[in-house]
């Protein structure tokens, strides 16, 4: 599938700013499946200072300075991007669960340091045995690691309600996982730190899905938003997503943004401002699928 | 302690202590010391530990002997006598070390034993090449981790050890640090256990706190005892200091002429920070808190009176994680947004490296023998306190297996609990310990003991010597070719009774650390050798905004002071109960202004100028209400505008501008708060008593008028703080006139009498006028008198020339036109009316002019702190939306 991706993040401001910092992670990662070109990001006002750095994780950070006093502040990013398909590997024929939390006990193997990244406590997430304990039903004793997460996966569908309204990005995953509420971010932590209750890597995806407008609707553009799932390594086939909000292994329909061990490596648009009193952010997602170029007309 | 009491008698046929390391000598023969009372007469170590003055068999380890016999040429009664000095130096030194938590007394002063730890120069030798050789290795770890990540992979370094830890700043990876150097300061715990070897209990690694302590303690202690510091040939630590200048200076960005330093602090708050403030001024550094840098095009910048000034080198005393809200820890308010990018970019250098607390992790202790024979080839010279980390299954094993006798801990800085020192625990805790370790291993270590050995302190009766636990922290400094080690050290002393833990939060004390030398020790000073030649400047760094803000707030409390000072002693002295309600009338006034400046309860200060004609003050219908009231305005601490609340405030700003001002300057307001604290309970205190320490107060605001106007450069600094003079000399002036015009009595002398008291111009008065105070001339010489220092009219005119020489920017015009108006307003004045009226001076043209100079200094206070103080709060902003 191919998309054209508009990303627009807009700061107001009660009071003037007189110099602000940012860090975007707006730029499509490359990866195998994916491509991406004629990426941009226009900012308002122009910034003094623009450069991009790979991230700890490999994803682009785009560093950005406004040096001048301001009252509004855009950001957009566009890209076009291709994503395509990948056959899902047999999730049966994956090694059993507790083989692969061996690998990352002691002593570790090699092969596997940088997985290894991805198993610990991450600045949002600590894991707790009530985790490992919701996970259990799904990780039974030999079960094959990818068989495990698909279940966990399709549980935290069924158990949970989305609910945009529930939790806040300060709602603790206890909360979550007690009242059984959240939005996908809170489905995706809440995977990650119940894989890791077990000992297995996870990390957090952030990224986009196609919407689909209902039946006889014109699709709305500039209404979708930015989405998070979870993905699980296994070392016979590298690491594989789920999306928890949707019960789905995600394949042309996903967009992947960047990887991180939870939300706070991979927040999309972050700023410290001098000044500016109190702000209101609004943001505006857009994922057009096109045709290929020069097949229609 | 019973070992200090001089009332021990030993029992009879005890062994004698005071013996020389001679096998000869038994305590029969010990004639060749002079029959006197030593100071060490009664010095008992406890058995079973090293003590580092005593060897087991009871003699005097050589290298104490020359110390313990210049103790005893100096004799137990002068030694106590120059302690009990010593203390009042460390006192109005303003040593101290901040407690957490402590509002009021927030400088608790710094407890200093006396009595060195003294180490033997073969043994300090050893000591310094095995330092020096753990703080390379440290050096190379961390550079691998925050880079290529070879130990790790190369299964040298468990993964957990670097990726579980939060102090790993994944944001700091591939930040390479000028030279290499990751580590430019580094400190090391030492104990020494029982067999006499030393051990590190812990290595800092981030943000090595103590040298200036130890520098500090070594100029009290070297002043207590001269002649045992010269005798003894103590190595000096001045050298030190100035690798650590060369070394800061070296790692400024390549091609940096005059590399800017500077020291950056979380603030007056912090536990340490007399000694950030301490450091910054004997190395010569601009002290600055977060809000006082800016990052712009990647580069750092130090915001000052008159702009933008580049910084090369940041030492830091903000903790990794507080230093970029952008990067590191989002809702830090303590440091710098792009900081981190500065560093990638290599145009500043953080030292120590950002990151660095990484290998503060007790859990490395396990791991660095086997590092240091990979990365280094060698052996590990100091061995580190037997550290058990159970992220290694035959090490969660063994701990679990003995966790009656290890010491169970956090790995890392981490919200997981391990055990309290000291702590016995139950069978079902250590269950649950056990437990809690088997979830998450990596998230534990276990440590044995060490035992720490004693030395000998000063007896709590002062007079003779006592066995206390220590640890040592050594100081090392990057330099050209690796590194220095300081020659001496902070010891610190256990309190009375507790073997285990030595702290400095828990209320510990810290002695000197004299290195011997066999060789005489040269003289070595901060200051530039001789025959340099040097640029001569007439001006120095540039204020920080900040500072300017301090600076005029100091002037502005410190004549609120003086004006709240004046106004109370007149009122104490108008008010006798012989005169009972007689004076009342001329006391109006003088409560009303008491009133509206906050010390009597009434009408906040704020609403000055809208109180219209006011009868007399409803309060104080009786005398002994009234006199009540009158000594709370003093002491009160409860009350906001009392005098003792003003000295709490002036205490706080003298401490904010530590390092800007002199030691006597510091003193004189520390000081002033002293005759104002009432202890609860004490004696029951009269009018005449508050008389006297309103007095007091009085000569304490001249002592530091006089300090401030003799010797402070007339530089920004200068100039801000007699601006916060001027301004609320006016304010205060102004506010007793108009209750004073607005007094059916106004003209009475009585009353005029009040007046010139107040604006401290009787005397001028008297010798221009011999004749009683009339209303014409007194309000003349207040307002419009430009020779008299306290009149209206000069506090004006000072502010005018002020406003001439500061840091242009367009938006200060706003201050040009208000003051012009005040001025304009008072040049058009003619107190000659005030004579023909008999009622309602308030609505003259004098008093006209009083109520407008009263709204507009305000308005001008405000527009001063618009052009120079403002440093806007940063906040930050969030990613948006959450799907």
């Amino acid at each position: 599938m191919i998309y054209n991706l508009l990303h627009r993040t807009v700061y107001e401001y009660t009071a003037p700013v007189t110099v602000s910092h940012h860090a975007a992670r707006v730029e499509p990662r490359r990866l195998p499946q994916q491509t991406a070109e004629r990426f941009a990001l226009h900012i308002l006002p122009a910034p003094a200072l623009q450069k991009t750095r790979a991230d700890y994780f490999g994803n682009r950070v785009w560093g950005f300075a406004i040096q001048e006093v301001h009252t509004r502040l855009e950001v957009t990013a566009t890209s076009r991007v291709i994503v395509a398909p990948v056959t899902a590997p047999a999730l049966a024929l994956s090694p059993p669960w507790e083989k692969v939390a061996e690998l990352f006990s002691d002593p570790v193997s090699p092969e596997v340091v940088e997985p290894y990244q991805f198993v610990f406590d991450s600045p949002l997430l600590r894991v707790s045995p009530e985790l490992a304990d919701y996970a259990r039903p799904s990780f039974a004793p030999g079960t094959p690691l990818l068989v495990a997460a698909a279940d966990l996966n399709r549980r935290i569908f069924k158990d949970f309600k989305y609910d945009p309204v529930a939790t806040t990005v300060a709602t603790p995953l206890e909360e979550v996982l007690e009242k059984r509420h959240g939005v996908c971010q809170d489905f995706a932590h809440l995977a990650i730190a119940a894989v890791r209750s077990l000992g297995i890597p996870a990390r957090y995806v952030s990224g986009y899905l196609r919407t689909r407008p209902p039946a006889g609707k014109e699709r709305l553009v500039g209404a979708d938003a930015s989405h998070a799932w979870f993905s699980v390594f296994c070392p016979s086939t590298g690491w594989l997503d789920f999306d928890p909000t949707n019960n789905v292994l995600p394949a042309e329909e996903h967009i992947t943004l960047a990887y991180g061990r939870d939300y706070t490596d991979v927040s999309p648009v972050t700023g410290v401002i001098t000044g500016g009193g109190s702000h209101r952010v609004s943001v505006s997602v857009d994922v057009e699928p096109v045709e290929p170029e020069g097949a229609a007309d | 302690m019973s070992d200090s009491n001089p009332n021990d008698h030993r029992p009879a046929g005890a062994p004698t202590l005071l013996t020389r390391e001679n096998p000869e000598e038994t305590a029969g023969q010990r004639s060749v010391v002079p029959p006197k009372i030593s100071v060490a007469g009664n010095y008992r170590p406890r058995p079973g530990s090293y003590d580092e003055c005593l060897t087991a068999a009871g003699g005097v380890r050589p290298h104490y002997a020359g110390f313990l016999d210049s103790l005893d040429l100096t004799g137990p009664a002068e030694l106590k006598r120059r302690w009990e000095n010593s203390r009042r130096l460390v006192q109005e030194q303003g040593i101290a070390y901040n407690v957490y938590g402590d509002v009021r007394g927030m400088e608790r002063p710094w407890q200093l034993d006396p009595v060195p730890l003294i180490i033997a120069q073969d043994e300090w030798r050893s000591l310094e090449t095995a330092l020096i050789q753990r703080a390379t290795l440290i050096n190379r770890i961390l550079g691998d981790c925050y880079g290529a990540q070879d130990l790790i992979r190369s299964g040298w370094l468990p993964p957990a050890l670097v990726f579980a830890q939060p102090d790993f700043q994944r944001n700091c990876h591939g930040i390479r640090p000028a030279r290499d150097k990751f580590l430019s300061f580094y400190a090391a715990d030492l104990a020494r256990s029982p067999d006499g070897r030393w051990w590190v209990t812990s290595d800092r690694t981030q943000i090595p706190t103590g040298a200036g302590y130890a520098l500090a303690n070594r100029l009290v202690t070297s002043r207590v005892l001269p002649e045992s510091f010269r005798d003894c040939r103590v190595q000096r630590l001045a050298g030190f200091f100035r690798e650590a200048q060369k070394s800061l200076a070296d790692l400024a960005p390549a091609g940096t002429e005059n590399p800017r330093v500077v020291l950056l602090t979380p603030g007056p708050y912090n536990e340490t920070y007399f000694e950030q403030a301490y450091l910054a001024r004997y190395l010569g550094y601009t002290l600055v808190e977060g809000q006082d840098l800016t990052v712009r095009d990647d580069r750092v910048f130090l915001k000052t009176l008159s702009g933008l000034e580049r910084v090369d080198v940041v030492l830091r005393r903000v903790d990794d994680e507080f230093c970029d809200p952008l990067e590191l820890r989002n809702d830090s308010i303590l440091g710098v947004p792009g900081l981190v990018d500065a560093a990638h970019a290599g145009t500043v250098t953080i030292a120590n490296a950002l990151g660095s607390s990484l290998l503060q992790s007790p859990a490395f202790l396990a791991f660095l023998p086997g590092l240091c024979r990979h990365v280094l080839r060698e052996e590990l010279k100091l061995p580190s306190a037997a550290t058990w980390w159970c992220g290694q299954k035959s090490a969660e094993k063994y701990v679990l297996e003995h966790l009656d006798t290890l010491f169970v801990k956090p790995a890392f800085r981490s919200r997981v609990r391990g055990m309290q020192p000291g702590e016995k625990m139950s069978k079902p805790e250590r269950a649950e310990l056990a437990r809690r370790i088997q979830f998450q291993p990596h998230e534990y270590v276990a440590q044995e003991w060490v035992g720490l050995s004693s030395a000998p302190a000063l007896g709590e009766d002062g007079l003779g010597l006592a066995p206390r636990r220590v640890t040592l922290r050594v100081y090392l400094v990057a330099t050209e070719n690796g590194y220095s080690v300081m020659p001496g050290g902070l010891t610190r002393v256990a309190p009375v009774g507790d073997h285990h833990s030595v702290s400095m939060q828990k209320g510990g004390a810290s002695k000197d650390t004299w290195v011997l030398s066999d060789t005489p020790v040269p003289e070595i000073s901060l200051l530039e050798p001789a025959g340099q030649i040097i640029e001569l400047r007439r001006t120095g760094n540039n204020l920080p905004s900040r500072m300017a803000d301090n600076f005029f707030w100091l002037g502005r409390y410190t004549e609120r002071a003086d004006a709240a000072t004046r106004l109370l002693r007149s009122a104490l002295l108008r008010f006798t109960p012989e005169r009972g309600g007689s004076g009342r009338p001329y006391l109006t006034p003088l409560l009303e202004t008491l009133e509206r400046q906050g010390q009597l309860p009434g009408h906040p200060r704020q609403n000055q100028s809208q109180s219209q004609g006011r009868g007399p003050v409803p309060v104080q219908q009786n005398s002994e209400a009234l006199e009540a009231e009158l000594l709370a305005a003093i002491f009160d601490p409860a009350r906001d505008g009392s005098l003792c609340r003003i000295a709490d405030h002036l205490q706080r700003l003298a401490m904010f501008i530590r390092d800007r001002t002199s030691n006597d300057l510091w003193r004189a307001l520390n000081q002033l708060g002293v005759p104002l604290v009432r202890k609860p309970g004490g004696p029951v205190m009269l009018a005449a008593d508050a008389l006297v320490v309103l007095n007091q107060t009085i000569l304490g605001l001249a002592a530091f008028h006089g300090l401030a106007r003799e010797n402070m450069t007339r530089a920004q600094g200068w100039r801000f703080l007699d601006m916060g003079w001027r301004i609320e000399r006016a304010v205060c002036l102004c506010t007793f006139l108009d209750c004073a015009l607005r007094s059916p009595e106004a003209d009475n002398p009585s009353l005029l009498e009040a007046v010139l008291e107040v604006a401290d111009s009787t005397i001028t008065y008297r010798s221009r006028y011999n004749l009683l105070p009339h209303i014409v001339a007194v309000y003349d010489l207040v307002l419009l008198d430009e020779k008299n220092p306290r009149s209206l009219l000069f506090q004006l005119r000072q502010l005018l020339k002020h406003f001439d020489r500061l840091p242009r920017e367009s938006s200060n015009s706003a201050l040009q036109v208000i003051l012009e108006g005040c001025l304009k307003r008072l040049r058009t004045l003619d107190p000659g009316e005030l004579g023909g009226l008999a009622s309602d001076w308030h609505i003259s043209e004098t008093g006209r002019a009083v109520q407008g100079t009263l709204k507009d200094l305000p308005l001008l206070s405000n527009a001063l702190a618009a052009s120079y103080f403002a440093h806007s709060e940063i906040s930050r902003t969030g990613g948006g939306v959450r799907p």
